[in-house]
């Protein structure tokens, strides 16, 4: 495995009494993307959260590009070029997309800058509504300004929360083309995801997770060439 | 009779539908499992028989009363206990008052200024605690609970007001793996033995094939499968919610192909 | 028919000048309110800092040249001094209070109010200091027949004009951006590596700008006085919470309203149009809680409350102690002399009252901010009683208790409707209709001046046979309320409190038992508030002030909260210190400010607290 950009070990973390991540090890390569699957509630978001600091970790070890970032505030790991988009999506809804973009909008870091006119190539449909007020928006129009969003911060890294969750099959399509898109330009991403077709059709690499734990770590590939082993994991 | 009928539930929250003509029913000693994708739908139906929603149409029937949008209270001292997502207990007090505080509530005496709230019902608190094996527990405060006893309690509350119903909403959720089952076993042997009838909602599905007598599965509002365990596990339309949208990856290589 | 018309018309001017100024002074608490979540009592204080640096720098520039560009740019001058004001309360003081109970927050920033009001003082002295007038605009203007200041008029555009400026700086600049997205969810801003330090440093000076602003402006219409800080934060606060707490537009559209209704209003009511503000504050927040523009705000998550938890009986050394106490209460006269005699009926006045809300915020986490409300109302329905309809003092002792429960179940129907920060404001806004009434009301309550000639029955004359009837109900007082906390309804709030889910799934009917709880801490106070008549042997309407408020809750406070017993000690330790100090400082507000932030910020629990974890320690070293 070339060098991991993102590398979690141990890591738990919950909210007030309830536990929800018993030690969770995962790494992401560089330019590499990764799918975190498993069912509602099994800890992905958590796993998520807890990585951008949003959770406050209670045991383990987060490091990013070479930097423990475990315990650091959530804008100073975005900060450092791992972006973040949540699965409800919380797009400002009472500003504009343009809005929306310059809220995210961060200085690049070595590699070109995005602007919302290249964003704009990879989600052709939201430059018609530029001025629109993202309440207006539709949930797979929200999703891509999510993702748009955090692009603005130049990240080296993206944490995609269930991207596909609740988007109609044709909407489907293209944000597995954002999300390929993302990985052409170098960006590593670690996603959650329940819908398996999605998983598979962009991640190189999958992560299995149940009840705060992480049961299977290998390629896709071989999860989806084996019924069985998917069987066992993933379906009721 | 049946204990709990719910006709024709609809609930729209600005325009998204949140339940549409939700029907089910529900016998005594009976566990009903009710699952689904997020955003489905499984905690609205739920308020709704609940009483913390009120629906926009629809009746919900227990043993014969129309209880449609009572509000939570009323539906309580009907007979119907309840525990949350997220454990709601009396965190500043011991877990002996917190079962002191729901036999109070349920013999109606909340209003009482002059007995001493610490010296009645103890016999039968610590006698719950004690069918839920957690009478050691009785003196310790209640925010100094892990969270698996933090949900034995608050199910010890929710059996305090001798519920004919009992709606849980994701018991196991927040639990750690090996707490779980030991949880659902306990659910489903007192409603078992009390013939109380169990609705509940959750994402764990070998707690929900191991215990449901019955599951509803819920897409969007609506009710897409209902029966026994078996039934749902073979019903395709339920694999597809569960396992995803198949020709997707077709698609997509499609459009590649184009692409070059 | 002209002249009516031009009168209504000039009428409703002065309405749009007077709600353009307000507008001014609320959009900065309001946008503070919307980024940080904190409700600035302090902002009243920039507003009259705004006021006396404009008096300082106006005219020294206005030596320069009478032109009216130097006249604004002082007032700009000014504005921005107040703005750095704002960055330092958030970098010194609010920052480290983003994460307490609000009721904490309410006290810190009311804290830095009363240590502003001493610093003002000791700077530009006690006696107001006239404005000058605005060069060009100090002519009158004739509308139809009538003549209008002209400086009016330029108020009547400042507001419009600000609310323009405003509304392009949020739109226009990426500080206003993100601003506005802060104001949504400003955790998720954070996620995109915005720091949120510098935005919420960037946001205080922007609100206390305004304020400052809106204090400068007002110079040539009114003298800047030490009182001017919390009146116009009353104000604001209705105008922010009938707006929506963090829109703009609502507070614009408040501040309209509330500024016709004030015009308009005296010309009906001319005694009571305080009373109609707060009387609109409340009937919208029963039909829109969150204001007319605003926003439900999440609940809360399900957290250890702050406040009485399980209460323990007293073991032996306890009993001991209060058995001391109540020795050294009856005592005192037989070797203390009358001043300390007096002190002592005080103590034992404010205990019952500072127990009572304490029975309200820290056993039903119920955040009163205007406790003092029941007091006041039971002082003067004893005193009423006692000067105007000539009864004896035993009946009207009694009518004090329920003309305090009476109210707080009156006012009480409305607060319990609403949760936190909106309910705090409310309680706020009962009480100022209650002062209003005492203040206005000149010829039943005699006013500012009060009523005079409140005194005992003659068995209770004395000095010492008040202070045993003192004693007396204090201990029945106390004692019969301590018991309710013991007590099924006394579990019951503090269920309610822990987790309202809960005890509604249970069968508890939790606005009720909050609304009950309300009405007797209100009667308890009314109770502390006649015995106060006639220990003083007058009225008057600082008895229902917010100073007075926050004293009860700064007794809780030093107290503990979460003690059942701590409020009688936080009553008598504030007291106590509040009579030897006061006389020896001209800075008593500033050491009591400080004193309250500092508690605040380091000492949260109080002397119950303390007295907690020594025990807790004690018991741990015998075993």
């Amino acid at each position: 495995m070339a060098e991991a950009m993102l590398e979690v070990v141990g890591l738990r973390a919950g909210y007030g009494p309830a536990e929800v991540l018993f030690g969770v090890s995962l790494k992401l390569a560089r330019g590499e993307v990764a799918a975190l699957m498993g069912r509602n509630g099994a800890g992905k978001s958590t796993t998520l959260k807890a990585i951008m600091g949003l959770v406050p970790p209670r045991a383990g070890r987060v490091r990013f590009a070479g930097r423990e970032i475990a315990g650091l505030p959530a804008f100073r790991i975005a900060r450092l070029g791992l972006g973040y988009v949540p699965e409800d999506r919380r797009i400002f809804t009472d500003l504009t997309v343009a809005e929306n973009l310059e809220v995210g909008r961060h200085a690049a870091r070595g590699n070109a800058a995005w602007t919302p006119e290249r964003l704009f190539e990879i989600f052709p449909n939201l430059a018609a509504m530029r001025g629109r007020r993202a309440a207006a928006m539709s949930g797979g129009e929200q999703q891509m300004l999510a993702i748009a969003r955090t692009l603005m911060g130049n990240p080296e890294a993206v944490l995609l929360d269930e991207p596909s969750e609740g988007l109609a099959p044709f909407i489907l399509e293209l944000m597995a083309e954002a999300v390929l898109s993302m990985k052409r330009e170098g960006i590593a991403v670690l996603l959650s995801e329940q819908n398996f077709d999605f998983a598979a059709a962009v991640a190189d690499r999958a992560y299995v997770i149940e009840r705060g734990e992480i049961r299977y770590d290998g390629s896709m590939a071989a999860l989806e060439a084996d019924p069985a082993l998917r069987a066992q994991h993933l379906t009721l | 009779m049946t204990l709990l009928i719910v006709e024709n539930l609809n609930k729209n929250f600005g325009g998204v539908v949140a339940a549409r003509d939700v029907s089910f029913s529900l016998a005594a000693g009976e566990m009903l499992a009710m699952i689904g994708p997020n955003g489905a739908g499984k905690s609205t139906s739920f308020n709704m028989v609940g009483g913390q929603l009120r629906p926009d149409s629809g009746r919900v029937m227990l043993e014969g009363q129309d209880i449609t949008g009572l509000p939570p209270r009323a539906i309580s001292r009907l007979g119907v206990g309840r525990s949350f997502q997220v454990a709601q207990t009396f965190l500043s007090m011991s877990v002996l008052e917190n079962l002191q505080m729901a036999l109070i509530a349920y013999a109606q005496r909340t209003r009482d200024m002059l007995a001493r709230a610490d010296a009645l019902f103890r016999d039968e608190a610590l006698e719950l605690l004690d069918q839920l094996g957690m009478a050691d527990a009785a003196a310790r405060p209640m925010n100094t609970l892990a969270y698996g006893d933090v949900k034995r309690v608050e199910l010890a509350i929710a059996l305090a007001g001798k519920p004919r119903l009992l709606l849980m909403d994701e018991p196991t959720a927040g639990m750690a793996p090996g707490e779980r089952a030991a949880l659902m076993r306990l659910v489903a042997g007192i409603a078992r033995r009390a013939a109380i009838g169990v609705l509940f909602t959750e994402h764990d599905m070998d707690a929900v094939f191991a215990h449901a007598d019955r599951i509803l599965v819920l897409v969007r509002g609506e009710i897409i499968a209902a029966g026994t365990p078996e039934e749902v596990r073979a019903n395709p339309e339920v694999q597809r919610v569960y396992l995803g949208t198949s020709g997707l990856r077709a698609a997509l290589r499609a459009r590649a192909a184009a692409h070059g | 028919m002209s002249v009516e018309f031009s009168f209504l018309l000039v009428q409703a001017l002065s309405g749009l000048a007077s709600a353009s100024s307000l507008f001014i002074i609320a959009s900065g608490l309001t946008l503070v309110f919307g980024v940080t979540r904190i409700v600035n009592f302090a902002h009243g204080s920039f507003y009259m800092l705004g006021a006396y640096v404009a008096v300082t720098i106006v005219p020294w520039l206005l030596q320069i040249e009478r032109s009216p560009t130097l006249f604004f740019i002082g007032v700009l001058i000014s504005a921005c001094v107040v703005g750095v004001l704002g960055v330092l309360m958030e970098i010194l003081l609010l920052r480290r209070i983003y994460k307490v109970p609000e009721l904490f927050q309410l006290l810190a920033t009311f804290g830095v109010v009363l240590m502003v009001q001493d610093a003002v003082l000791h700077i530009w002295g006690p006696m107001d200091i006239a404005g000058p007038r605005a060069p060009g605009l100090r002519h009158g203007v004739m509308i139809l027949d009538q003549r209008f200041p002209a400086y009016e008029l330029f108020l009547i555009c400042a507001g419009p004009v600000v609310l323009g400026l405003l509304w392009l700086l949020m739109h226009k600049t990426r500080f206003g951006i993100l601003l506005r997205a802060a104001t949504r969810d400003r955790d998720m801003v954070g996620a995109l590596g915005v720091n949120q330090a510098l935005l919420f440093t960037g946001t205080l000076f922007l609100g206390a700008f305004l304020a400052g602003l809106g204090g400068a402006l007002q110079i040539p219409r009114v003298s800047a006085s030490a009182q001017m800080d919390l009146s116009i934060i009353t104000e604001a606060f209705v105008v922010t919470v009938i707006g929506g707490m963090g829109s703009i537009g609502g507070a614009f559209l408040a501040a309209l309203l509330i500024g016709q209704l004030q015009a308009f209003g005296v010309l009906i009511f001319p005694k009571i149009t305080l009373v109609l503000v707060f009387l609109l504050m409340a009937l919208v927040l029963v039909v829109k809680p969150w204001g007319l523009l605003g926003r439900p705000e999440a609940a809360p998550a399900s957290a250890m409350p702050e406040g009485i938890a399980s209460p323990r009986r007293f073991r032996v050394f306890e009993k001991l102690l209060v058995a001391l106490a109540l020795l050294a209460a009856a005592m005192l006269p037989l070797f203390g002399d009358a001043y300390a005699v007096k002190v002592a009926t005080e103590v034992l006045i404010f205990a019952i009252a500072a127990f009572s809300l304490n029975f309200l915020v820290g056993n039903g986490g119920i955040v009163s901010f205007g406790h003092a409300a029941y007091f006041g109302l039971g002082a003067y329905a004893s005193g009423l009683l006692v000067t105007k309809l000539g009864m004896p003092m035993e009946p009207a002792l009694i009518a004090a208790p329920l003309a305090g429960g009476f109210f707080a179940a009156l006012f009480g129907f409305f607060i319990v409707r609403l949760q936190g920060i909106y309910l705090a404001m409310l309680t706020l806004a009962f009480a100022q209709i209650a002062y209003a009434v005492c203040f206005q009301w000149v010829e039943v309550t005699g006013g500012d001046n009060g009523i005079v000639g409140v005194w005992p029955s003659t068995w209770a004359a004395s000095r010492i046979a008040y202070h045993y009837l003192v004693l007396a109900v204090a201990v029945l007082g106390i004692f019969a309320l301590r018991h309710v906390i013991y007590a099924p309804f006394g579990a019951s709030l503090r269920a309610a409190r822990d987790s309202a889910p809960r005890a509604e799934a249970i069968g508890i009917d939790v606005r009720g038992h909050r609304w009950l709880g309300f009405t007797i801490a209100g009667a308890a106070a009314g109770l502390a508030g006649g015995l106060y008549a006639f220990s003083k042997g007058s009225i008057d309407p600082t008895l229902l002030g917010i100073p007075l408020s926050v004293d009860f809750l700064a007794m809780i406070l030093l107290g503990g909260m979460q003690s059942v017993m701590g409020p009688v000690l936080g009553a008598a330790a504030f007291h106590s210190i509040k009579d030897v100090f006061m006389p020896l400082t001209d800075h008593w507000r500033f050491l009591l400010g400080a004193s309250i932030i500092a508690l605040v910020l380091i000492f949260p629990r109080g002397l119950g607290g303390a007295y907690a974890s020594l025990r807790a320690r004690f018991a741990g070293g015998a075993q």
